[in-house]
C-alpha cells in the first residue's frame, strides 16, 4: 500500500510528537515502508542547532533513534529556508515530490478560528499534495 | 538502519571558526503561547518593553498633541546643535575602522568559517546590498538635497549661485554645482554604508562565525561575556527596536508626503495630514501581504520589482535630461567629494550651521537608526564573503549607485535650475518655496512624458514604502524574538501594523520634526552602542582563525 512515507518533524517540540511517530511507525512496519524525517531549519544559528551541519547531524541522530525504537529503515532529510516560518508549507510540498513519498504522517493542532485565515500546515499540505496526508491531532 | 539523505543541497563544511562557548540556548527566555488562536513566541522582556514603551510615546503625542509638538520642535535642533559634533565624530571613526580592517591582517576572516562558500553569487548579491540600504530617501532626496545644497545651505561656506533678488552670479556656479553635488554624495556615500557595515560585520561574525543568535546583543560577547544575556543585552537589543521602528517611521512619514505630494501633482488630490494617513494605512495594508508572503515571496521579490523600476526611471532621466553634462557633472562631483570629504567630515571649527546641523547631524542619526535593520539584512546575505572582500563591496558598490543616482536626478535638476531660473519648476519648489515632497515631480515636469514619470515615480515611492516596511517587520521580530527566525507569522503583522502606526500618530502629533526629532534620539544612545560595537567586533575577529 504505502513505501516511502515522509514524517515532517520540529525537533524543538519533539516531546509532542509521541503519537505521530508512533502511529507512523506502526503504518511502516504494517507495510514494510521506510520513513523519512524532514526538518526545516535557517542557516542562521537557532535554539536546536547553530548551523545547518549541527541542526543536520541532530536530525539524523532522531531519526536513527527511532530506527532503533521500531526497527524500521529510515533516513533524515534536512531543508534549509531563507525564512522557515513563511516558506515551511511550500517546503514541504517540494520534500513530498522530491522523495516521491506516498503517504505523510503529521502531527497537527486542533482546529480553530485562527485557521479562517492561518491554514494550518498540515491542511494546507493535505489541500496541495497528492500524497496521502494522515493528520494526527495534538 | 538510518541514513543521511543528502538532496537537499547541505552547505559545505564551514571549515575552522572559533565558535563561542555559551550555554545560553536561543529562545530560552521566551515565552510561547497563544492568545486566542494567535500564536506567539517573544522575547522577555525585549518584546514587552519595546511594545509598551512605543505604545506609551503614541498615548502621549495622541493625547497632547500641541504639547507634544512643541517638545519635538524643540527637540531636533537642541539635538543636532548640541550633538553634531559626536554624530560627525562617531561617523567618521565608523570610515576609517572600516578602511583599517580592509588592509589589516583580519581581513581574510571569511563570515561563516574558514571554507565558507558564499550563498549568493555577486550580482544578486550587490543588488540585494543597494535593495536595502536607502529606499525612499533616494525617492525623496535625490533632487531636493543636490539643489538645495548648491543654492541655500552653503556647505563650507561656498556662497550661492543666486543673488538676494534670484539673479545668477555667473562666478559662483561652477563651484555651488559641484559643492551641491560633493555636500549630497557626502551623505550618501562612504560614511552610511561605513555604519550599515560594521553592524552587518558584527552580526554576521557572532552569529555565522560563533554560533549567537542573530541579534545585536551577541556582537557583545567579547565584552559583557554572559551578561549579555541579561539586562545588558536586553537595553541594547531594546534600543536597537527603537532605532529600527522609528527609523522606519521617518521614511515611511517621507514616502507618506511624498506620494500625497505625487498624487496632488497629477491627480489633484488635495495635500493633507488625512490623506497621508489614509496613504500609510493602504500601504501598511499592501506590506501587510507581503510579510505573509515571507522573505523570497515577498522582500526579495519586491526588492527586484523596485530595482528595475528605479533602472527604468533612472535611465529616462538619464536620456532624456541632458545626458553628456550629467556625466560630467557625476565626474565633477565625484571629484569635488574626494576633495572636500576631509573638510566636510570635520566636526569642529565650521559656521556652516545650516548644513551640518541640519542635515548632516540628521542624516548620520538616521543612518545610525537604520543601520540595524540593514545590518541584518546584509548580514543575511553576506555569508561566505571575508571580512576584506565585504566590507570594500559594501562601502564602495552601493555608495556608487547612490553616487549615480544624485548625480543624474540632482545634476537634471540643477540643469534646470541654472539653465532658465525664472520658468524651473524645481527652483520654485526647492529655493522660492521650500516644498521637498514636491521637489522629484518638479524635476520630472522639466522633462518629456512628465505625466507618465510621475506616475512611474509614485509606484516606486509607494513600492519602497512598501519594502521598507515588510522587511522592517521581519527585522524587529527577529530582534524581539530573541533571535528567533522561525517566530510566529502574526508578530510580524504586528510589526508591520505597529509601525505604519506610530508613523501616523507621529505625523499627526508634530509632522515630520516628530518623526526626525524621534530618530535622532533614538540614534544617540544608539551611536554610543555602535562604537562599543567596533571594539567587540575587534575582539572578535581576533580570536577567529584567518
Amino acid at each position: 500500500m504505502f513505501t516511502e512515507i515522509m514524517v515532517p518533524v520540529d525537533l524543538r517540540h519533539a516531546e509532542k510528537l509521541a503519537k505521530t511517530l508512533t502511529i507512523a511507525a506502526d503504518l511502516a512496519q504494517k507495510y514494510g515502508a521506510r520513513i523519512t524525517y524532514v526538518g526545516v531549519t535557517a542557516n542562521v544559528p537557532s535554539s536546536i542547532a547553530r548551523n545547518p551541519e549541527d541542526y543536520h547531524e541532530k536530525l539524523v541522530q532522531f531519526a536513527a533513534s527511532q530506527a532503533a525504537m521500531h526497527r524500521l529503515e529510515t533516513r533524515a532529510h534536512m531543508i534549509v529556508a531563507d525564512d522557515p516560518a513563511v516558506d515551511l508549507n511550500h517546503k514541504l510540498s517540494q520534500a513530498v515530490q522530491e522523495l516521491r513519498a506516498d503517504l505523510v504522517v503529521m502531527a497537527s493542532h486542533l482546529p480553530n478560528v485562527g485557521d479562517y485565515v492561518w491554514s494550518s500546515h498540515g491542511g494546507l499540505l493535505a489541500s496541495h499534495s497528492k500524497a496521502s496526508v494522515f493528520l494526527v491531532r495534538a | 538502519m538510518a541514513e543521511a539523505d543528502e538532496s537537499q543541497g547541505i552547505p559545505a563544511p564551514q571549515g575552522d571558526t572559533q565558535l563561542i562557548d555559551t550555554d545560553y540556548e536561543i529562545g530560552q527566555d521566551n515565552l510561547e503561547g497563544s492568545v486566542g488562536p494567535i500564536g506567539f513566541d517573544v522575547h522577555n522582556p525585549v518584546f514587552m518593553v519595546s511594545a509598551l514603551s512605543i505604545m506609551a510615546f503614541v498615548f502621549y503625542a495622541l493625547a497632547l498633541p500641541e504639547q507634544a509638538s512643541a517638545v519635538f520642535g524643540w527637540l531636533r535642533p537642541w539635538l543636532t546643535s548640541t550633538f553634531d559634533w559626536f554624530f560627525m565624530s562617531a561617523a567618521d571613526f565608523f570610515v576609517l575602522f572600516c578602511l583599517f580592517l580592509i588592509v589589516s591582517p583580519w581581513g581574510k576572516v571569511r563570515l561563516g568559517g574558514k571554507d565558507a562558500a558564499p550563498d549568493y553569487s555577486y550580482i544578486g548579491w550587490f543588488a540585494m546590498l543597494f535593495a536595502a540600504g536607502m529606499g525612499i530617501g533616494l525617492m525623496f532626496f535625490g533632487v531636493l538635497e543636490p539643489v538645495y545644497h548648491m543654492a541655500i545651505s552653503s556647505p563650507l561656506g561656498t556662497p550661492s549661485p543666486f543673488d538676494a533678488d534670484g539673479n545668477i552670479i555667473p562666478g559662483n556656479v561652477d563651484r555651488a554645482k559641484a559643492m551641491g553635488l560633493a555636500a549630497t554624495i557626502y551623505h550618501w556615500g562612504l560614511h552610511p554604508w561605513a555604519i550599515y557595515a560594521v553592524v552587518a560585520l558584527a552580526l554576521g561574525l557572532f552569529s555565522f562565525n560563533k554560533g549567537l543568535p542573530l541579534t545585536i546583543r551577541s556582537a557583545f560577547y567579547p565584552i559583557f561575556g554572559e551578561r549579555i544575556w541579561g539586562w545588558t543585552g536586553h537595553v541594547i537589543d531594546i534600543l536597537a527596536v527603537f532605532a529600527t521602528l522609528f527609523g522606519l517611521a521617518t521614511s515611511l512619514g517621507f514616502g507618506a508626503q511624498q506620494a500625497n505630494a505625487g498624487l496632488n501633482h497629477v491627480f489633484g488630490v488635495p495635500i493633507s495630514i488625512t490623506v497621508q494617513v489614509i496613504l500609510i494605512t493602504i500601504i501598511t495594508g499592501i506590506a501587510l501581504f507581503s510579510v505573509l508572503r515571507g522573505l523570497d515571496g515577498g522582500v526579495k521579490l519586491l526588492s527586484e520589482i523596485n530595482m528595475g523600476i528605479a533602472a527604468v526611471l533612472l535611465l529616462f532621466v538619464l536620456l532624456a535630461g541632458p545626458t553628456l553634462a550629467i556625466f560630467t557633472d557625476f565626474g565633477k562631483g565625484l571629484w569635488a567629494y574626494a576633495k572636500e570629504i576631509v573638510p566636510l567630515s570635520n566636526p569642529i571649527g565650521r559656521t556652516d550651521d545650516a548644513y551640518r546641523d541640519g542635515w548632516t547631524a540628521f542624516y548620520w542619526a538616521w543612518w545610525i537608526s537604520w543601520s540595524p535593520f540593514v545590518g541584518m539584512f546584509i548580514a543575511r546575505v553576506s555569508r561566505g564573503r571575508t571580512v576584506r572582500e565585504f566590507i570594500t563591496c559594501v562601502l564602495i558598490i552601493p555608495s556608487m549607485v547612490c553616487v549615480l543616482w544624485m548625480a543624474v536626478f540632482g545634476g537634471v535638476a540643477i540643469d534646470q535650475v541654472l539653465s532658465d531660473p525664472a520658468t524651473s519648476a524645481v527652483k520654485a519648489q526647492v529655493i522660492d518655496n521650500y516644498n521637498p515632497p514636491l521637489s522629484l515631480f518638479a524635476m520630472l515636469e522639466g522633462l518629456p512624458l512628465s505625466s507618465i514619470t510621475s506616475v512611474i515615480a509614485i509606484v516606486l515611492v509607494i513600492v519602497f514604502f512598501v519594502t521598507s516596511s515588510d522587511s522592517g517587520s521581519l527585522v524587529i521580530d527577529t530582534i524581539t524574538a530573541g533571535g528567533k527566525v522561525d517566530a510566529p507569522v502574526p508578530q510580524r503583522v504586528f510589526w508591520a501594523t505597529f509601525e505604519g502606526a506610530v508613523a501616523i500618530v507621529l505625523l499627526v502629533g508634530g509632522g515630520l520634526s516628530a518623526l526626525q526629532a524621534m530618530v535622532i534620539s533614538t540614534g544617540l544612545p544608539f551611536t554610543l552602542v555602535l562604537l562599543v560595537m567596533c571594539w567587540a567586533i575587534l575582539k572578535g575577529l581576533r580570536a577567529e582563525p584567518r
